[in-house]
């Protein structure tokens, strides 16, 4: 089968690799843009959130470039996300699409399901080129997000501006060539080599700003408009909460194994939030005030437009701003914000934070509505 | 580079806005870096023709000495690039920098420009929190000149004629298009116009407090700024919702530009180096051009523009993969 998928961040490069392991033919649709952005919301309800839009954007220019099938996740728990494959599916359909629609769903309970749907995508392939494929996707997730997390500490140490980024795109090129787990992991010790050489002297304070939210809008620069890059470039260095690797391990190994458990998150959002109410909810809460323990300078909250738990977690960032004493900045992102107005914000929140470490050391908190 | 005649030393702050480019001068010698010369011009659409106006107007004087520029507003790169600024500030840091000069016991900090508005909080002349509209227009200038202008009322008598009214009538201004709605609809219940200034006053005064200070602790001292400030109906407005005085001050319609040249000057008394100013003379008379194409290097296909003077390149915005130029000023 031609796959295609929809995009989240640089994991295409991840997903390229697992797929040609069960034997399929990848098609990863072109980088958002744009475009994307405006194919999907015509065809989308206009109520649903931005993440649905891209993605439904993505599958459309993936099946312009010959994809026969599309591989989407889905089911229980996350959010509304769960059933967003299901009206795609439905929308495509109604669009004329004659498409193999595949939905892999976080496994409820046992692995049973699991393998069922996979056999499906699996077809007649040797358990060792299976293997081989998992094994090699493994690697380049964990790759592409160790590359990304190198380029966060460059960015606003670079000698050259922009060096960084250029540098992690040519390296995240390499890695979506590399064939073998050996070839992965000699690009990672390169890149490591590589970036501490664009980076300049340390400077005395650099200021470091913890990012969190819902997971597409956080880790799809498409969405958050490159806050990673922006951040980076006003000389502040992100430190990221969500990790694709660790959303996959908790929730598609530990979750079916009955390991995962919220009891940690829980214990951190006491006084806040006792539970689990979809999404990121929880983990926005709980990781700010893990993030205001670890002396961080200030938090950046972002969220899509409509999203309930990022909602219920926003209510609540305000309070624990001021309990904590670390200031917060939300932002709200859907297709119809201005560029302008985000990069002031972002530019504003900065020197706010400068000023705050220069002028009070650390004795406000401010937590900001942003938009 | 410094001009070739010597004259009076000053520090140049622009604010390149949606509605208006503002140009002040502030004294270079005085410790107080007082205003010594303003001027409040209308962008219309072109933010290069009105920088040039203003600065050809600042040469035609011909005694003056830049020292340092400054530029902030939603033209700033713009600006920045073409002017070789020292310093290219954003709105918020600029009015609050301008509002702590001119009272450092300010708190709170209520802009209202063209087509945003801004909130700012401020604690021991500190920026602790800020809000910013952009997606509304209601509570902005540009609505109120629209209905002024509808009504018939030239925007400069407005205020005192929402100050004369005895019944302000109520007027839903949650949305702009609803209060033009129920703006018509009282007009046709008969009641007068000084009342339904008032009352468009107090609902834009909501509709700002709604969308930008909930959950905020609007303190004393607070600044009314921005092009909008210059209306009284509004101000009182303010004050009756606040229940606290309001404090429009001397230079309200120019404070983003005044933020700018005091930091602009804050930057090279801690640099101790010198402007990278291009000149007075040099910048009204060279030719500035921008470019905006669709990039095809990769397939992003991200919206680039340029920015030439005298057929140089200076600056380019709007790549993403960085492999165009730059994307912030030069």
């Amino acid at each position: 089968m031609k796959v295609t998928f929809p995009h989240l961040g640089n994991a295409y490069i991840a997903i390229e690799a697992l797929l040609r392991g069960l034997g399929h033919e990848p098609i990863a649709p072109p980088p958002t843009t744009r475009h994307t952005l405006e194919l999907g919301s015509l065809h989308s309800p206009g109520e649903l959130c931005l993440p649905f839009k891209i993605v439904l954007g993505n599958m459309l220019e993936g099946l312009e470039l010959g994809a026969d099938s599309v591989l989407m996740i889905g089911g229980w728990g996350p959010c509304r996300l769960g059933y967003y494959g299901e009206i795609q599916r439905i929308l495509l359909e109604a669009l004329g699409k004659r498409v193999e629609f595949i939905t892999l769903e976080v496994p409820r309970g046992s692995y049973a399901t699991y393998f069922q749907r996979f056999r499906k995508l699996a077809a007649a392939r040797s358990a060792k080129a299976l293997l081989h494929g998992a094994r090699l996707s493994w690697a380049k997730l964990t790759a592409l997000e160790g590359l990304e997390e190198l380029a966060l500490k460059a960015r606003p140490r670079e000698q050259i501006s922009g060096a960084a980024s250029r540098y992690l795109q040519e390296q995240l090129a390499r890695l979506r060539e590399a064939e073998t787990v050996h070839e992965v992991q000699q690009i990672v010790e390169e890149a490591e080599v590589g970036f501490r050489a664009i980076m300049g002297p340390e400077r005395a304070h650099l200021l470091r700003v913890g990012l969190l939210g819902e997971i597409y809008t956080v880790v799809e620069s498409f969405a958050n408009l490159g806050v990673e890059e922006r951040l980076g470039e006003l000389g502040v260095e992100v430190v990221r909460t969500i990790s694709l690797r660790e959303w996959v391990e908790n929730h598609i190994f530990r979750k079916a194994l009955g390991l995962y458990s919220l009891r940690p998150l829980r214990r951190l959002a006491s006084g806040y939030l006792s539970g689990f109410i979809g999404g990121h909810g929880l983990e926005s809460v709980a990781r700010s005030v893990a993030l205001a323990r670890q002396n961080l300078d200030g938090i950046v909250h972002i969220l899509p437009l409509s999203c309930m738990p990022e909602i219920v977690a926003r209510g609540i960032l305000p309070r624990l701003s001021k309990d904590e004493q670390i200031p917060i900045l939300s932002l709200v992102v859907d297709e119809h914000m201005g560029e302008s107005g985000f990069q002031t914000r972002l530019e504003a929140f900065v020197d706010l934070l400068q000023r705050r470490v220069d002028a009070l050391g650390k004795q406000r908190s401010a937590c900001l509505s942003g938009n | 580079m410094r001009l070739a005649s010597k004259g009076r030393p000053v520090y140049l702050g622009i604010d390149v806005g949606s509605v208006s480019t503002n140009l002040v001068l502030l004294d270079g010698e005085d410790s107080r870096s007082s205003l010594v010369w303003k001027k409040y011009l209308r962008t219309q659409g072109a933010p290069l023709a009105a920088l040039k106006k203003g600065l050809s107007l600042i040469a035609e004087e011909g005694m003056w000495e830049i020292r340092g520029v400054g530029t902030t507003g939603s033209g700033r790169e713009l600006a920045g690039a073409m002017l070789g600024a020292d310093i290219v500030k954003n709105e918020i840091t600029a009015h609050a920098t301008a509002a702590l000069h001119s009272d450092p016991t300010v708190s709170t900090i209520v802009e209202i420009g063209g087509q945003d508005s801004k909130l700012i909080v401020l604690r021991d002349g500190v920026v602790v929190d800020f809000a910013m509209n952009t997606v509304c227009a209601a509570g902005t200038g540009s609505f109120l000149d629209q209905q002024a202008a509808r009504l018939g009322v030239p925007i400069e008598n407005f205020g005192d004629l929402a100050l004369s009214s005895s019944n302000p009538v109520r007027i839903a201004g949650r949305c702009t298009v609803f209060a033009e709605t129920d703006m018509i609809h009282k007009q046709q219940l008969g009641m007068g116009i000084p009342d339904i200034l008032a009352g468009l006053c107090a609902a834009m005064v909501r509709n700002f407090l709604n969308n930008l200070a909930s959950g905020k602790e609007l303190r004393p001292t607070v600044f009314f700024q921005g092009g909008v400030a210059a209306n009284a109906g509004m101000k009182r407005a303010f004050e009756l919702a606040l229940n606290q005085p309001v404090h429009v001050p001397d230079h309200y319609d120019v404070m983003g530009a005044v933020g700018a040249a005091l930091l602009a000057k804050e930057e090279l008394e801690k640099s101790s180096g010198e402007t990278r100013f291009f000149g007075l003379e040099q910048a009204v008379n060279c030719d500035v051009t921008n470019r905006t194409y669709e990039c095809r290097r990769c397939p992003n296909n991200c919206e680039i523009s340029e920015i030439w003077r005298d057929g140089a390149f200076l600056a380019s915005w709007g790549s993403r993969c960085g492999q165009v130029g730059t994307q912030h000023g030069s």
